[in-house]
């Protein structure tokens, strides 16, 4: 077993686990933070996207002990800190921009990232952004609306 | 009739109310759910696609520490009862792990519980299977032939189901016709593969004898397959029905993992046991394919466009385990002329089992390899004639005033305006400006085209097409219940009694309690009661949840006006029809001062007996189980029968642009017109609707189930199977029409399914008609890069 230590939606987190351990297992199951999703561990469907020192990364595709003294973001970051959803998350509520919500929480990362580099993007950049995140319900069509009413939002509050 | 209905809350823009906790990351997936001391199982899968199992070696694997147990097939079948399926075929027993014989590459033959999931696996590893390979058959037509492997031998054929039926004068409408045409369209195996794969979670209460699940399912008479083949009371099973599923669109009938884990849970003294399909358990042993089909069509007509008759032969490969996939055979002869007036029409269903995964009902049952049939036929006929494709359909519509329409199938359609709906879509799209556009990309040396297609949504469910397919099951009640509670405070909570995987049926139960109570539908709850607790139900397949669950929410919130109306005339003295309702307070009309608000009348039901009217139940509560409407009747003699209630209907219009080098296909522009009666809520529809095109343009252009010729799955990861990404779905404009249902509580109809029945066949138009300048077609689906690029070099399309 090893010790990872991590900063996790900005607490600072101990746990131990295999090495073989992937960061997403890590995730759920050490320290408990489900909204994170396993999708298909090879790294193409995004559920699991979380973001490391700052860079959207697929969280199945790396050990948990790659992320020892890391940084790391889920889609549990993203509510305010009432615990209420935050500005992306409200977005997506508005413009509908999920069914089943399983991919959401990646998707939602993936729009973190993207709003954290490019607050008014263009809808290519949008898709660039969402481009690894699949959604098997929505056709994307809501969800790239509330990409854009989050970017708006974000944009007023500054 | 064509009008939007003037309402409160039903058809207004309104957030939905699931979306709040998924949207926070606080949703409840199957994965979420922890439980200490639960032992996780992984499977062995075979790697034969057929063989037979000589002995099984699992003494390192139970040496490894954290293992609880290896199951065997042997051990489980002489424990459990076979998984049902439906038709007469005792020979096809469907079994959780195989026994004696494996029947496709990837089929369960142990299944290890340990502490964690990666021990599990890694006591896989460690199990001696004695494998004797034998020849197997993959490809349906060859598996028909006499001198074909049988997949199993007792059944002693690889034919599952056939039956010829001819509902009208086929013979002589083709006799009269002044033409006739055949051709061959290819629906290859394709699925709905939900970004959430399957799971379940089992604990055997040994304090009550009851066995309890939490999985991520959508299926009708899941708790009742528990029983049967666990060989326990129904009441002692009670499924979790509060568990939000990641997408099922059809597929998430893990049965067979289900047995598995509640055995398993039962046999290690009640401890937890969870199975979490991984992506390559899912894609290929998880039961999760859809329908395989190859049609034989020929369709006889006038010159002048008229289509009198058509003869269907369709062959279905159901792979190994049948379950109900040869039922999506049936489900079609619902709609299997579309919205045209075919006079007459004869239909051979054929299912038959090869040595691939087990086929499972998937959006649509059958209907949208059946609607791409219908389009391709369609457009064939035009293409014959030198017909426009618009024109055509013009023509052969069922008119407007012609509703109720009885096919020949016997099945009504309820209601419907084709023409209008198809105008407002080319009106959408701007026909003249695709046809400019494709010719401009034609001048400069590409290949595009224009799709057109419509389809027809059967909505609301029955099961007549089991009965059809197997007289011995004589089952004709449909149903969906729904409850509704309001407190002391006058909070009001509804009740529904199945999983949700996306499609909002909370939303559309408060909705609709809402509008019927005229109260706001934000401040209802509504709850998901466990099969033990819950009412009748059929879980959300079929289309059917807007009509069923809609229509059960709205019987249940009358019964409680009904009541308050009682009460408020008893204590106002006035007769009930002197008295009016009026966002929950009631108040005499001739002396609008004398009235009870919604509190009072609260508290007179919860708290007040002396003013109840003598003999009234107290409290504030009522259910509701509703019958299909149209449905429970058996076919008659002629096998006419009504199949599904409620018939909601698109039209689909695309632009295309191929590379002549390579194939790829680009969809310059989507437009499509929907109409599926009264929206109730309009986000959610939109959103189903967009989702369907995305998945049917996968069907059309990526998306394979491929078995090699010996046998082994090629297509088991997201790098294989490909799932359109955003860049893969164009914008979709879309536009509403509202022909209201009268068979239903609002008018609705269902939405779930139709994106998915139109865009392949849209997909299929808009490539055929970018290859006819160069006098190719390809009516096989998908239409690969790969495909496409062999065409136009003059290979044959592997």
């Amino acid at each position: 077993m090893s010790e990872i230590k991590l900063t996790i939606n900005g607490v600072t987190r101990t746990a131990s686990a295999e090495p073989r351990t992937s960061l997403l297992d890590f995730i759920r199951e050490h320290l408990g933070l489900t909204a994170t999703h396993m999708g298909c561990e090879h790294g193409v469907c995004g559920a699991c996207s979380v973001m490391l020192d700052g860079v959207p990364v697929r969280s199945c595709l790396m050990f948990a002990v790659q992320a020892d003294g890391h940084d790391v973001m889920t889609a549990e970051g993203l509510r305010d800190a009432d615990g209420a959803p935050g500005v992306i998350m409200d977005s997506f509520i508005e413009a509908h921009g999920m069914q089943c919500g399983y991919c959401t929480p990646g998707m939602m990362v993936a729009t973190h990232a993207l709003l954290s580099q490019s607050p008014d993007p263009t809808d290519d950049e949008i898709r660039e952004a969402i481009g690894g995140n699949l959604c098997r319900c929505t056709g994307y069509a809501q969800i790239i609306e509330a990409i854009r009413i989050a970017a708006q939002r974000l944009r007023d509050a500054t | 009739m064509t009008a939007l209905p003037n309402t409160r809350y039903v058809a207004h823009k309104r957030r939905v109310t699931e979306d709040k906790r998924l949207a926070a990351g606080r949703g409840n997936f199957v994965q979420d759910i922890q439980m200490p001391g639960t032992l996780h199982v992984a499977v062995l899968a075979s790697p034969h696609p057929r063989a037979n199992i000589l002995s099984i070696n699992a003494d390192a694997a139970l040496a490894l520490p954290g293992v609880a147990c290896v199951l065997t097939g042997a051990e489980l079948y002489a424990a459990t009862n076979p998984l049902y399926g439906g038709l007469p075929t005792p020979e096809v027993k469907w079994l959780p792990l195989a026994v004696g014989m494996t029947r496709y590459a990837g089929e369960w033959v142990c299944a290890v519980a340990a502490t964690s999931r990666a021990i599990a696996e890694d006591a896989i590893e460690l199990i001696e299977v004695d494998y004797e390979s034998l020849p197997c058959i993959v490809d349906p037509e060859e598996a028909l032939k006499d001198d074909a492997p049988l997949v199993h031998p007792g059944h002693k054929s690889n034919v599952l189901y056939r039956r010829t039926f001819t509902w009208g004068p086929v013979a002589d409408d083709f006799a009269k016709s002044e033409e006739t045409l055949s051709f061959r369209a290819r629906w290859n195996r394709s699925s709905t593969v939900p970004i959430e794969t399957f799971g379940a979670l089992a604990r055997w209460d040994q304090g009550r004898d009851m066995l309890e699940v939490w999985a991520s399912i959508q299926m009708p008479n899941y708790a009742e397959q528990i029983a049967n083949a666990l060989r326990i009371p129904l009441n002692a099973v009670r499924v979790h029905q509060d568990v939000d599923v990641g997408g099922s669109y059809g597929v998430k009938r893990g049965i067979k993992h289900t047995i598995i884990v509640g055995y398993l849970s039962r046999k290690l003294g009640g401890v937890p046991v969870r199975l979490i399909e991984d992506r390559f358990d899912n894609m290929s042993g998880g039961d999760a394919h859809g329908p395989d089909r190859i049609f034989d069509t020929k369709v006889a007509f006038d010159r002048d466009g008229t289509i009198r008759s058509m003869k269907v032969r369709a062959i279905d490969d159901a792979g190994a385990y049948p379950g109900r996939g040869p039922f999506q055979l049936g489900k079609p002869i619902a709609a299997l002329c579309g919205p045209y007036t075919v006079n007459s029409i004869e239909y051979e269903a054929i299912s038959v089992t090869t040595n691939k995964t087990g086929q499972v009902p998937v959006r649509g049952f059958g209907q949208s390899p059946t609607n791409f049939m219908i389009e391709t036929m369609v457009d064939k006929v035009a293409r014959h004639l030198g017909m426009d494709r618009l024109v055509i359909r013009r023509k052969n519509f069922i008119s407007p005033d012609a509703f109720p329409y009885e096919i020949p199938t016997g099945t009504k359609y309820d209601s419907g305006n084709y023409p209008v709906v198809l105008d407002k879509g080319v009106a959408l799209a701007d026909w003249q400006r695709l046809v400019k556009q494709r010719e401009a990309l034609r001048a400069k040396g590409r290949l595009a085209g224009i799709g057109i297609a419509t389809c027809l949504e059967p909505g609301g469910g029955n099961n007549m097409f089991e009965y059809l397919m197997n007289p011995s099951a004589e089952i004709t009640t449909f149903m969906e219940g729904c409850g509704i509670r309001i407190d002391g405070h006058g909070k009001i909570t509804g009740v529904m009694g199945t999983t949700t995987s996306g499609q909002g049926h909370e939303t559309l139960v408060a909705t609709i309690m809402g509008e019927d109570l005229e109260r706001e539908p934000d401040d209802i709850r509504v709850v998901h009661a466990d099969s033990l607790a819950g009412l009748p139900t059929r879980s959300p397949v079929a289309s059917r949840m807007a009509i069923m669950l809609g229509g059960a929410a709205s019987g249940a919130a009358r019964k409680i006006k009904d009541k308050l109306l009682k009460i408020a005339a008893h204590n106002l003295g006035k007769p009930e029809s002197e008295l009016e309702y009026d966002g929950g307070a009631i108040f005499d009309r001739a002396d609008p001062a004398r009235k009870l608000s919604w509190e009072q009348l609260c508290t007179i039901a919860h708290r007040q007996y002396h003013k109840l009217p003598p003999g009234m139940e107290p409290g504030l509560q009522a259910e509701y189980v509703w019958q299909v409407p149209r449905g429970g009747g058996l076919p008659d003699k002629d096998d006419k029968v009504q199949l599904y209630p409620c018939f909601s209907f698109q039209a689909h219009l695309a632009l295309v642009d191929i590379d002549p080098d390579t194939g790829k296909v680009n969809i310059l522009d989507y437009a499509l017109a929907h109409d599926c009666g009264t929206v109730i809520n309009p986000d959610i529809v939109r959103g189903m609707i967009i989702g369907g095109v995305a998945h049917g343009i996968g069907a059309a252009l990526y998306e394979k189930f491929h078995y090699a010729p010996d046998g082994q799955f090629m297509s088991a990861t997201f790098a294989d199977y490909l799932i359109p990404s955003v860049f893969e779905v164009p914008f979709v404009k879309d536009v509403e029409h509202c022909t209201p249902s009268p068979l239903t509580s609002h008018g609705q109809k269902g939405s779930g399914e139709g994106g998915y029945l139109g865009a392949p066949a849209c997909i299929a138009s808009a490539v055929n008609d970018a290859l006819a300048p160069r006098n190719l077609s390809l009516d096989s689906l998908p239409m690969r890069m790969m495909d496409i690029e062999a065409l136009l070099n003059g290979d044959q399309p592997t």
